[in-house]
C-alpha cells in the first residue's frame, strides 16, 4: 500500500515537471512577445520606443536568451519562491494572484461541496425511486442543467437576484468590504455573495453527476450482495446506504481530481460575467497580453492543484475501495 | 413430552397457494402460480425444476423480498415460530409489511438464506467479519466484541481455517468455496430454524460441491434446522433431500418422498428430468434424452396444463384446455397431471 502511494507520489512529481515544460512552450508558441506587444500598444497610443530601448527590456526580462536559457531560468525563480513580474502591471505576479487563487480555490471548492450535497442524495433518490415522478422532475431539471449554458444562467440568476430579491450583485464582496482587512463580517459577507457563483458554476456539474450516481446505483441495486443485505433483516434505509451506494461512490472521489481545473476553466466567462475577483479572468488577459510570468504561473498552479486534486482522489479511492488497497 | 413430539410434527413451514406475479410493461409474469409444500425441523425439502420455473421467486416470496414489480398476490406462507413468551404460534407471511420491524425481525434470525454466486452475495467493501457481525448484532443483540467472537465461532463452525485471522479479511481474498463457507455461516449465525439455500453449489466445482453439501448435512445434524434446498441438479437432491416438490412454470406439478419421486415418478415432466440424468449404467457414446421443446416465454403461457405442448402424452382436447390440480397418485406423493385424474369439472 505504501509502495502505491510512493509510486503516485513520484509519477505526480513528474507530471508537474512536464507540466511546467508544455506551459513554457505553449505560451512561447505564438509569435512576437510581451515587448512587442507592449510596443505595439504603446505606438498605437501615439508613443514611441526607439530600438534601443526595446532591446534594453528584453534584456532585462530576459527574452534574448535562447528558449532553453529562459525556461532554465524561469524554474530556477519558480524553485526559488519567486514568480516573476507581471510585466502588464509591473508588480510581483506573487502580489497579483495571491488573493484570487485562495478565492479562486474558495469558489471552485464551495461549487464541488454544493455539487456533491445536491448530486449524492438526488442521485440516490433518483436511482432507488427509478421511473418515479421525482426520478423524472430531476432528470428534466438535470437535462435543463446541462443544456443552459453557464454565463446565460449568470445572467438569468443576477437579473431575477437583483430584481425579485434586492440581493447585492456581482463580486464576491460588498463594496464596504472590497479593500478592507479580513474580519468575520467580512467572511459572512463572502458567505454571501458565495451562493450564486457556487449554484451556476456547480449546476452543470451537479446534473452529470446526479445522472453517474443513478446510472452507478442502478447497476449496484441488482446485485446479489444486496439481497443478502435484505435477506439479514437490515432496514431498507441501511441495505441501500451502507452496501449498494458504498460501491457506487467510486465516481465522487474521482471527481475531485477533475473538477476543480473543470470548474476553474469553465469559469473564465461566469466569473467575467459576474465580476468575481478569481484568476480565470486574469488568465485570459494574461494570456492576451502575453504575460509570460503571469500566465506561466496562473497555468502551472492550475496544472499543480489537478495533479495534486488527482493525487487526493487516488487517496479517496483506495480509501473506499478495499480492493485496491489490498492489491495496489 | 407427549405435546413436544406432536408439536415436533407440525411443519416449521407451510405454503400454502402461493401465487406471486410479476407486473411488468411487457405484460404479466406468473413466475409462482400455485405452490404448496411444508418444511419439516431437521427434514430437507428439495425444490427442483428447470431455470425460471419459479423456484427462487418462492424462496423470496417467504423471504418477502422479492423485487420491486413482483407481488404476492394470493395464498398462506404459514411460520411456526416461538414468540417472546415462549407461546408457539403461526405466523402468515403473507399479512406482514415486507417492511415492518416483525418481518425484518425474521429475516436473517427465524430464516437464513444462502444463494448462488458466493463471488457477488458478498459486498467487497467490507470484511467478512464485519458482514456476519452486523446480522448477529442485530438479531442477538450482542454487544460489537461479542458479535464478532460470534463471526469467528461461526466461520470456525463451517470449516474454515484460522478463523481468527478470516474475520478481518475481504471476500476477494477468499476461494470461492471458502466464500460460500462463510456464506453458510452468515446464514446461520443467528441459529436459524430454516435455512433456505438456493443453488448453493451451482457455482462451484464438484470437489467444493461434496464438501458444501456434506458440511450442510453436518450442520443439519448438529442443529436441526430445516433446508429448503433449491437446484436444478437431481443428484444433489438424491444425496440431500427427504422431501422432493418438482416445479414447472411457477406449479408443482409432482411432490412426495425423494425414493418414491426418484423411483416411481408419476408426472411426465418429472419423469423426463430423471431420464435426461446420465446413469452409469447407460451405454456410452449414446445421447442422453432430452425434454423436447423449451420453455414458453414468460409472458405466453400455454393454457391448459403449463406442460403439455412439451408432454409426450399430452392428450388433445383435454390437457391444453384444462388446468389439473395436485392430487393424491400414492402414498404421501401428489401430482398434477389428468393421466391420474379426471378433470374435476367435466369439460
Amino acid at each position: 500500500m505504501l509502495a502505491y502511494i510512493i509510486r503516485r507520489f513520484l509519477l505526480a512529481v513528474i507530471t508537474v515537471w512536464a507540466i511546467t515544460v508544455l506551459t513554457f512552450v505553449i505560451i512561447q508558441l505564438p509569435p512576437g512577445d510581451f515587448v512587442s506587444i507592449y510596443i505595439n500598444s504603446l505606438q498605437s497610443s501615439g508613443s514611441q520606443v526607439s530600438f534601443g530601448q526595446a532591446e534594453a527590456m528584453r534584456a532585462q526580462y530576459g527574452l534574448d536568451q535562447p528558449m532553453t536559457i529562459q525556461y532554465a531560468r524561469w524554474m530556477g525563480m519558480m524553485l526559488q519562491g519567486d514568480f516573476g513580474m507581471a510585466l502588464a502591471w509591473n508588480k510581483p505576479v506573487k502580489e497579483i494572484i495571491g488573493d484570487r487563487l485562495v478565492l479562486t480555490m474558495v469558489v471552485s471548492i464551495s461549487a464541488i461541496m454544493l455539487t456533491w450535497m445536491i448530486a449524492l442524495p438526488v442521485g440516490i433518490y433518483s436511482a432507488v425511486r427509478q421511473y418515479s415522478f421525482g426520478d423524472y422532475a430531476f432528470t428534466f431539471i438535470g437535462f435543463l442543467g446541462i443544456a443552459i449554458p453557464n454565463f446565460m444562467l449568470a445572467l438569468i440568476l443576477m437579473y431575477v437576484g437583483y430584481k425579485y430579491f434586492n440581493m447585492s450583485i456581482g463580486g464576491l464582496f460588498s463594496p464596504e468590504f472590497e479593500n478592507a482587512p479580513w474580519s468575520l463580517a467580512k467572511a459572512g459577507d463572502l458567505g454571501k455573495h458565495l451562493i450564486l457563483p457556487a449554484v451556476i458554476l456547480g449546476l452543470a456539474g451537479t446534473a452529470q453527476l446526479i445522472r453517474i450516481m443513478r446510472a452507478n446505483l442502478l447497476d449496484e441495486l441488482r446485485k446479489p450482495y444486496v439481497v443478502t443485505a435484505r435477506a439479514k433483516g437490515l432496514a431498507e434505509t441501511r441495505v441501500i446506504l451502507k452496501y449498494p451506494v458504498r460501491a457506487a461512490l467510486n465516481p465522487f472521489a474521482s471527481t475531485v481530481g477533475y473538477y476543480f481545473p473543470y470548474v476553474v476553466s469553465g469559469s473564465i466567462i461566469v466569473s467575467l460575467v459576474l465580476g468575481l475577483p478569481t484568476v480565470g479572468p486574469l488568465l485570459l488577459t494574461a494570456l492576451v497580453a502575453q504575460d509570460m510570468f503571469l500566465a506561466g504561473t496562473i497555468v502551472l498552479m492550475l496544472g499543480i492543484l489537478t495533479v495534486f486534486g488527482t493525487f487526493v482522489s487516488d487517496l479517496i479511492l483506495m480509501w473506499i475501495e478495499p480492493r485496491m488497497r489490498m492489491e495496489g | 413430552m407427549d405435546n413436544g413430539h406432536a408439536e415436533r410434527q407440525q411443519p416449521i413451514l407451510s405454503v400454502r397457494n402461493l401465487k406471486t406475479y410479476f407486473f411488468q410493461d411487457e405484460g404479466l409474469v406468473r413466475a409462482v402460480d400455485g405452490a404448496n409444500f411444508d418444511l419439516y425441523r431437521g427434514k430437507t425439502l428439495g425444490i427442483v425444476g428447470e431455470s425460471g420455473c419459479g423456484k427462487s421467486v418462492t424462496a423470496r416470496s417467504v423471504l418477502r423480498i422479492v423485487e420491486r414489480s413482483g407481488r404476492i398476490i394470493e395464498g398462506e406462507i404459514l411460520l411456526r415460530r416461538e414468540d417472546a413468551d415462549g407461546q408457539i404460534d403461526l405466523l402468515d407471511l403473507t399479512k406482514l409489511d415486507a417492511e415492518s420491524r416483525l418481518m425484518r425481525s425474521i429475516r436473517g434470525k427465524d430464516i437464513g438464506l444462502v444463494f448462488q454466486e458466493p463471488m457477488t452475495s458478498f459486498s467487497a467493501h467490507y470484511t467478512i467479519g464485519n458482514q456476519i457481525a452486523e446480522a448477529v448484532g442485530m438479531h442477538l443483540k450482542l454487544s460489537k466484541e461479542q458479535a464478532r467472537q460470534r463471526a469467528i465461532d461461526m466461520l470456525r463452525s463451517v470449516g474454515i481455517p484460522k478463523p481468527e485471522r478470516r474475520v478481518d479479511e475481504y471476500p476477494f481474498q477468499l476461494s470461492g468455496g471458502l466464500r460460500q463457507r462463510a456464506m453458510i455461516a452468515m446464514a446461520l449465525s443467528c441459529d436459524p430454524s430454516i435455512l433456505i439455500a438456493d443453488e448453493p453449489t451451482t457455482a462451484l466445482d464438484v470437489t467444493t460441491q461434496a464438501q458444501i453439501l456434506a458440511l450442510l448435512e453436518g450442520l443439519q445434524r448438529e442443529r436441526g434446522m430445516a433446508i429448503m434446498l433449491i437446484t436444478h441438479n437431481l443428484g444433489v437432491v438424491a444425496e440431500m433431500c427427504d422431501q422432493v416438490v418438482v416445479m414447472y412454470l411457477g406449479r408443482v406439478v409432482e411432490k412426495g418422498p425423494v425414493d418414491q419421486i426418484f423411483h416411481s415418478a408419476k408426472h411426465p415432466y418429472t419423469q423426463a428430468l430423471l431420464l435426461s440424468i446420465p446413469s452409469i449404467e447407460s451405454e456410452p457414446r449414446v445421447k442422453l434424452p432430452t425434454i423436447s421443446g423449451s420453455i414458453p416465454h414468460p409472458y405466453r403461457r400455454p393454457n391448459g396444463c403449463p406442460f403439455h405442448p412439451r408432454c409426450s402424452q399430452a392428450m388433445p382436447g383435454l390437457c391444453d384446455a384444462q388446468v389439473p390440480t395436485l392430487l393424491p397418485v400414492g402414498p404421501d406423493q401428489e401430482a398434477s397431471c389428468f393421466l391420474y385424474h379426471q378433470p374435476v369439472e367435466p369439460a
